[in-house]
């Protein structure tokens, strides 16, 4: 076994300095007829070269953007990833260590913590975030269940806007609680209805995705106005976390909590995790935070450190009483989307921003411009949108297939009053001609 | 004592080259950059004229201006900070801290794992959709349970999965259950996740001997209480010798049995908890399965059922198609619902089936035994010098106590930041909550007969000047970059983020 250093004459001491004789009678707590009594019927073990060919083998048989021309967002998205995020996160140093209990030997990843907590705050322009959350899904539910602690509401107003996936997640976490959640439809031209008639004095508060699921912009102004005239709070959830380099801050628009995922941030698709939940909220509610929060202080001669502080909110603590039952954050992924926002700076963000938007743009105006394609929603969108094709989306999507395109997801299952249509998504990696092969494919033409 | 004689002492583990170095945003300078776009093969366009100028954001406040060195030399400075498995012992106890093989970093960076979609066709995605069939049938059989779902994110929400599959079982018998026990040994996560499906705790209180017993159980066990979530081994490193009556106890009144896998590492091949009698339980990849901790996550917490509780696992679950190959079934009417935008930290289940197919059935048994084997050497070379609150053989891991320290004025906290001056990350300190001043710690397979003998000999010696030099205890660590941090004020007047000077 590779990975056990004892050998037969170390196993031999350790039993000696035990005092028994044998490691199965180290196992004598566990009754006789509790053992199992046969090997374990799992697949023998295989050396290195081989499980290397074996998983190399599973992996080949996945599509991934090396291998296809990639529309597919809908939540997770494609872009790329300057070579130094993996090079630094792949440091042992930060792989191998654990949740920072001890901080005089865990300055590095309190650290980046810290730094972590501090963009984020800066992306959403609100005053506090917390270290991660597991995803943007379980951020939403989160965000949900922190606004019916401030308020002692249980009503949660959720727009149809919002990612079908988080809207299940958000109902599974709150199933136990006897809270009520409400669904706010969309209005025709992709954009939340108003939604004052949905909002009352019982509500906790409003789940508003910016950029929507269908990639529309949403008016937060609006949805802020409508959830605070009755102390409701504005959550806004963000999935495409680029979007945030362009838009005005949810925080900047009436947004109590702004949650959501940063997988954009330099973390891999990797088939939908491990992903980046993250959770941002005005000062006057951290004390309401869930997860890890790093604080700065100082050591006993005065040198600033970081610390995990305000934990009495949390269940290693509080135990029931806890704000959140969470216990691990997502400390890798929060350390590649430090890195490559740092490496990005507010500038390459921004100019990444306005180029995912030129792309979408441009693949709009030929969707406009193709016979048989149409755009179904009127609202601005950022680099994702819904189109319209002839017949369906799942022919649309073969055709592209068939020419090495994975071309966006089918909306048939998500949002059936469109008609067929398919939600695209246009990043840096959309280069012209493909987004030319696409639209051709899914209006059924020769490119 | 000679400065040199401390300096053997204390090892070379924290003699690194010693960079001091600022917040990210405290080396921007205007101007730079790390990254390049590639050039815009379509029209620009004017976003103001897109999506209108109040849509628009003007600057990013929070974002550093670096080029690509000064964030390459930032992070790996920064690396140089903290304590890692790969640069020594790790011992926490019950985070099982093993060794985590570079193979399974390597097998997930492979592009069709890491560059593949969630929402990509499932003809595109076989080669994944195999393996999680293959891994829930592997996971199901290391621990004795009929189904699994590997959607759960970490072992907390493994425990919110389990526990809303247990509630789901008794709505659907239309049973009135209020009420979840705990022993007062568990993790602070098993309150929490049971809470959060509105259950009222019920603790139940170990036995003198730190075990569990049936009696204790069954004079908690009422009509109304849906489960009992009990951890085996337990934080004591015990196994729950009455786990058989434990469980028979709840069963005999309609309750269910939660176990929490967080010390699976103690039982691989050894016995298995779905036939102790548990119907439910997490198993956490990142310890049992050596997938990274990464500084606090990401973990994987899958969760196996029994096939009364199978209806109601998360969805979507994958399936094997009648014609070949795999599918994802979505339909699941009596399903709890979905805890995952997606399949759950995919990434950490690719890790964990690499480690799995790495060590058969003879290694995954292996570790179990010389994980035993190492805790309960490690007992025997600290009992004479330790209070061990409960000594008996050990399970992973052993609990010790500050309790023969109590004259000197030295504590476990102090005992913690000197083991720092030996070049060890500390064990689990202050938990289980039932044994005072605790010392818990899992050495785990990983570890060798000669490094737990340094490390027996850096507690044993710690022992000693807790007597001979109490303070040179009580003001550790001396050899880290910080000392002790005022944890009181950073938790008093909470300063969150950095912020430009005035």
């Amino acid at each position: 076994m590779r990975y056990i250093p004892h050998t037969e004459e170390d196993v031999a001491r350790m039993l000696d300095a035990i005092g028994v004789d044998s490691v199965e009678a180290l196992f004598a707590p566990v009754p006789a007829k509790l053992r199992l009594r046969r090997p374990l019927e799992v697949p023998p073990a295989l050396s290195e070269q081989e499980l290397f060919a074996e998983l190399s083998a599973l992996a080949a048989r996945n599509a991934h953007t090396g291998t296809h021309e990639w529309f597919l967002g809908a939540g997770t998205y494609a872009h790329f990833t300057p070579a130094a995020v993996d090079a630094l996160v792949s440091r042992a140093e930060f792989t191998t260590s654990y949740t920072p209990y001890q901080p005089e030997i865990s300055q590095g990843t309190l650290q980046a913590i810290f730094e972590w907590q501090t963009m984020i705050t800066g992306l959403t322009g609100l005053e506090v975030a917390n270290a991660s959350l597991y995803d943007g899904a379980s951020a939403a539910a989160e965000a949900a269940l922190m606004a019916m602690r401030t308020t002692r509401r249980s009503r949660v107003v959720v727009s149809a806007g919002l990612h079908p996936h988080y809207r299940e997640v958000v109902r599974t976490y709150l199933a136990g609680l006897g809270a009520e959640v409400v669904v706010a439809p969309l209005g025709p031209d992709g954009r939340t209805a108003p939604l004052a008639a949905q909002i009352d004095a019982a509500t906790a508060c409003v789940l508003v995705q910016q950029p929507a699921f269908l990639g529309c912009i949403e008016d937060l102004p609006a949805a802020a106005e409508a959830a605070h005239a009755h102390d409701a709070r504005l959550v806004v959830v963000v999935n495409e976390a680029l979007s945030l380099a362009l838009l005005r801050a949810p925080g900047d628009q009436g947004a109590d909590i702004a949650c959501g995922e940063a997988q954009s941030f330099g973390v891999p698709m990797g088939l939908g995790g491990p992903h980046l939940g993250f959770l941002a909220t005005r000062q006057r509610f951290v004390r309401q935070l869930p997860g890890r929060l790093v604080g700065e202080t100082v050591d006993t001669e005065g040198r600033r450190g970081f610390v995990l502080t305000l934990s009495t909110r949390e269940q290693h603590i509080r135990r029931e009483r806890a704000t959140s039952n969470i216990c691990t954050n997502q400390g890798l992924c929060l350390l590649m989307a430090t890195v490559y926002l740092s490496l990005l700076g507010p500038v390459g963000l921004r100019r990444l921003a306005e180029q995912n938007l030129a792309r979408a743009e441009y693949a709009k105006a030929r969707v406009r411009a193709t016979p048989g394609l149409s755009l179904p929603l009127a609202a601005p969108t950022f680099n994702e949108f819904a189109v319209r094709v002839p017949d369906s989306g799942a022919a649309a999507l073969e055709r592209a297939r068939e020419r090495g395109i994975v071309g966006g997801l089918d909306l048939e299952r998500f949002a059936p009053e469109l008609g067929p249509a398919v939600l695209v998504c246009t990043t840096e990696l959309a280069r012209r001609e493909a987004i030319d092969g696409l639209v051709a494919a899914l209006a059924g033409r020769a490119a | 004592m000679s400065a040199t004689s401390r300096r053997d002492r204390v090892g070379n583990a924290t003699a690194a080259i010693g960079y001091e170095e600022p917040l990210v945003f405290e080396r921007s300078r205007p101007g730079r950059s790390g990254y390049s776009l590639p050039a815009l093969d379509v029209p620009a366009v004017d976003p103001a004229a897109c999506l209108g100028a109040a849509a628009l954001r003007e600057g990013i406040p929070g974002l550093p201006e670096l080029s690509e060195i000064d964030v390459v030399r930032h992070f790996t400075r920064l690396s140089t900070w903290n304590a890692a498995v790969d640069l020594g012992l790790y011992p926490l106890g019950s985070c099982t801290m093993k060794y985590n093989p570079k193979l399974n970093e390597r097998v997930a960076r492979l592009p069709g794992f890491a560059q593949a979609h969630p929402l990509q066709p499932e003809a595109l995605a076989q080669g994944f959709l195999e393996l999680c069939f293959e891994l829930e049938r592997h996971l199901a059989e290391v621990i004795g349970m009929d189904r699994v779902t590997l959607q759960p994110a970490a072992g907390a929400q493994g425990e919110l999965a389990g526990v809303m599959m247990i509630r789901a079982y008794h709505e659907e018998r239309r049973e009135r259950r209020t009420r979840v026990l705990v022993p007062d040994s568990a993790h602070g996560t098993n309150p929490a996740s049971a809470a959060l499906n509105g259950y009222e705790i019920v603790p139940v209180p170990s036995g003198g001997d730190g075990l569990l017993h049936a009696e204790a159980v069954a004079a908690a066990m009422a009509d109304d209480v849906a489960a009992l979530m009990i951890t085996n081994p337990s934080t004591l490193g015990l196994f729950e010798e009455e786990i058989a009556a434990i469980c028979e106890v709840v069963h005999a009144r309609g309750g269910l049995v939660y176990g929490d896998g967080a010390n699976l590492n103690a039982l691989l091949g050894i016995a298995r908890p779905g036939d102790l009698g548990i119907d439910v339980m997490h198993l956490n990849l990142h310890k049992t399965f050596s997938t990274p901790h990464g500084g606090g996550g990401p973990g994987s917490g899958p969760v196996g059922v029994k096939d009364a509780l199978a209806p109601f696992l998360p969805t979507p679950v994958v399936r094997r198609s009648l014609g070949g190959g795999f599918r994802l079934e979505r339909e699941l009417p009596r399903s709890i619902g979905r805890l995952h935008a997606n399949f759950g930290n995919v990434g950490m289940l690719v890790r964990a089936f690499a480690y799995l197919r790495s060590l058969g059935p003879d290694g995954l048994r292996r570790c179990a035994e010389m994980a035993v084997l190492n805790a309960n050497y490690l007992l025997a070379r600290l009992r004479g010098a330790w209070h061990v609150p409960y000594d008996r053989i050990v399970m992973h891991e052993c609990v010790l106590s500050d309790r023969r320290l109590a004259d000197t004025g030295v504590t476990t906290l102090d005992v913690a930041k000197r083991l720092i001056d030996y070049g060890y990350h500390p064990p689990t300190v202050y938990f289980p909550l039932i044994v005072p001043g605790a010392l818990m710690i899992e050495p785990t397979e990983s570890e060798s007969l000669e490094g737990l003998d340094r490390f027996a000999e850096a507690l044993l010696a710690i022992a000693a000047e807790a007597r001979e030099d109490p303070e040179l205890v009580r003001s550790a660590p001396h050899h880290t970059r910080r000392s002790r941090l005022d944890e009181t004020r950073a938790a008093r007047q909470p300063v969150l983020r950095w912020q430009p000077p005035e």
